[in-house]
């Protein structure tokens, strides 16, 4: 075995055992950021000996072991926590622990509860969003630093500093390792799963070309909610979101044109889509419904994305079941961005007068000011309305608010003939 | 990136001999490992060929062909579609894989082409394509 074949096995074996890794240490010291600090330790020692010796026959228990025995040493060296006398119990208690002959069979027995604990650990709210993406994606994903830093086109060392820092806060704010109670799960769980989206949305906003790491991205982001969804199989809103990634990147082929320009879902060649991921989608949409209870954002917006996955062709779209789910969700959410969705899908179900009425409620919006799909909606309501002149106007005050080229482009075009 | 795992047929499974409970029992475990780590999109076992066929074309000729085929370690048994990091990744998470019949086997790994796969030069074919399914989608109204 060559170096770099071994050194792309380890990066294989990390990328599979990294988090359960973390996750098991964690509950023994009680600490995420020592736990990955002994995880990395562990595969520093890996790199260092496996080109040598050959990846062993269960490379997860090897990883476990060696980690442990850093552990100890830390202990022995006194490192690992400052020597206050309440914590000296605590500290020998660990030590047994990390002791502990049968590494194997002691991470299987905790392993779901464990994974879930650095769930909620690396989503806490006492980080910012930003540590929040990048510690997730580094102990759950089991992503590197770089490929971080790759991902979010920030240079290395803020990423690296980012994670120092919130493995800090974390210590010092004294976040327990554990599944939060039943009092908290619920804003614990949305935590979670907004900052899962989150990545998600950072890869599904970029377009192919330039940015080809970024399907990775989406990749990574599913990843994560499919471990959320057997984690937490009981939790609606966990399959919603699942249902509502698998659907979106179904579409990943169909919604970029050749030369990188987006195309939007009503111009979609269907054929295109991944029939698999929607059937996946369906699937998941279907698991998160048949548990009940009042469905929530994400389990809605997958009802909504799964209405257009159903239908062949862009006119057999349920648009009145559409309409309604934005009903619902606007209710929810309180968002005049949702409203707006609604008066898209109210023009489709029931025409463009129905569509604009609610548009118009929204001008004096003031969260929506300066939001350029307002005027582009608007525009085109009227012009369906054959309101020409006033639908140009919308079109040109879209285009001049826009921050993105393509879409400037896009919306003059259509002000331009509109002018015709 | 996504991959196929083939699990290629053996004698047994030719014959149509099903794995032994506790052989069912171990790869449903290995199943669990890879949907709990979420990597695993899809896995089938399949029928011997003898329930299958074969279509040879040859220009606009099509002749069909009722199994069983003869070659068996060519024959796919089995397959999984995972999506994972990397090649190596693949491979590990096959290494992991209980031996999928009794005495030797082989599971073949193929990585799937992805819409980022397709270079520069696929582009005007793809466009054709696209504007032929919309102008049929087209008349189709």
């Amino acid at each position: 075995m060559t170096a770099s074949d071994a050194h792309r096995a380890i990066d294989a074996v990390w990328r599979i055992e990294s988090a359960r890794l973390i996750a098991g240490l964690a509950r023994i010291v009680r600490d995420v950021g020592v736990a990955e600090d002994l995880a990395q330790e562990a595969l520093v020692a890996a790199l260092e000996q496996w080109p040598e010796s050959g990846v062993p026959d269960n490379p997860g228990a090897w990883l476990m072991a060696t980690a442990k025995h850093r552990g100890i040493d830390r202990l022995r060296r006194r490192e690992m926590v400052e020597r206050k006398h309440q914590e000296l119990g605590r500290e020998l208690e660990i030590q047994q622990e990390l002791a502990e002959p049968d590494p194997d069979a002691a991470i299987d027995d905790h392993i779901g509860d464990d994974m879930l604990s650095l769930v909620f650990t690396t989503c806490h709210p006492v980080l910012s969003t930003e540590a929040r993406v990048a510690v997730t994606l580094r102990m759950l994903g089991g992503l590197t630093t770089k490929e971080i830093a790759r991902a979010f086109l920030a240079p290395e060392a803020t990423v690296a500093q980012r994670i120092v820092r919130a493995k800090k806060t974390l210590a010092e704010a004294e976040v327990p390792f554990e599944v939060p109670g039943s009092d908290e799960l619920g804003d614990r769980l949305a935590s979670v799963l907004e900052i899962v989206y989150l990545i998600f949305n950072e890869g599904y906003s970029a377009t192919a070309g330039d940015d080809w790491l970024r399907p990775a991205l989406c990749e990574d982001a599913l990843r994560l909610g499919r471990i959320l969804a057997e984690l937490v199989p009981t939790e609606p809103e966990v399959h919603g979101l699942v249902a509502l990634m698998e659907i979106q990147a179904s579409r990943s082929r169909a919604r970029v044109g050749p030369s990188g320009e987006p195309i939007l879902l009503l111009d979609q060649v269907r054929a295109r889509w991944d029939y698999m991921l929607v059937g996946r989608g369906l699937a998941a949409l279907d698991r998160a419904e048949g548990l009940g209870g009042t469905p929530g954002q994400y389990t809605l917006q997958a009802a909504i994305a799964a209405c257009h996955a159903r239908a062949r062709a862009p006119e057999e779209t349920d648009w009145p079941r559409i309409a309604g789910l934005y009903g619902v969700l606007a209710e929810l959410t309180r968002s005049p961005v949702v409203e707006l969705n609604r008066a898209v899908a109210l023009g489709m179900a029931f025409g463009p007068q129905e569509g604009l009425e609610l548009v118009d409620e929204l001008i004096s919006e003031p969260s929506l000011e300066g939001y350029h799909l307002l005027p582009s909606v608007r525009g085109d309501l009227l012009a369906k309305l054959s309101r020409f002149v006033e639908a140009r106007e919308e079109f040109e005050r879209a285009a001049a608010l826009t921050r993105n080229g393509r879409e400037r482009e896009l919306l003059s075009e259509r002000a331009r003939l509109l002018a015709g | 990136m996504r991959f196929m795992l083939m699990v290629k047929a053996s004698e047994d499974s030719e014959k149509g001999i099903m794995p032994t409970e506790a052989e069912l029992g171990e790869m449903g475990q290995y199943n669990e490992e890879m949907v709990k780590a979420g990597v695993m999109l899809a896995g089938e076992g399949l029928q011997p060929s003898s329930k299958g066929a074969r279509v040879k074309f040859s220009g606009s000729d099509r002749t069909v062909t009722d199994g069983p085929f003869t070659e068996t370690k060519e024959l796919v048994a089995g397959y999984w579609l995972i999506q994972v990091k990397s090649r190596e990744e693949a491979i590990e998470w096959v290494k992991r894989c209980p031996n999928p019949h009794a005495g030797e086997s082989e599971i073949e790994i193929r990585q799937v082409f992805e819409a980022e796969d397709f270079g520069e030069e696929l582009t005007p074919e793809l466009r054709e394509q696209e504007e032929r399914i919309r102008a049929q989608a087209d008349d189709n109204q």
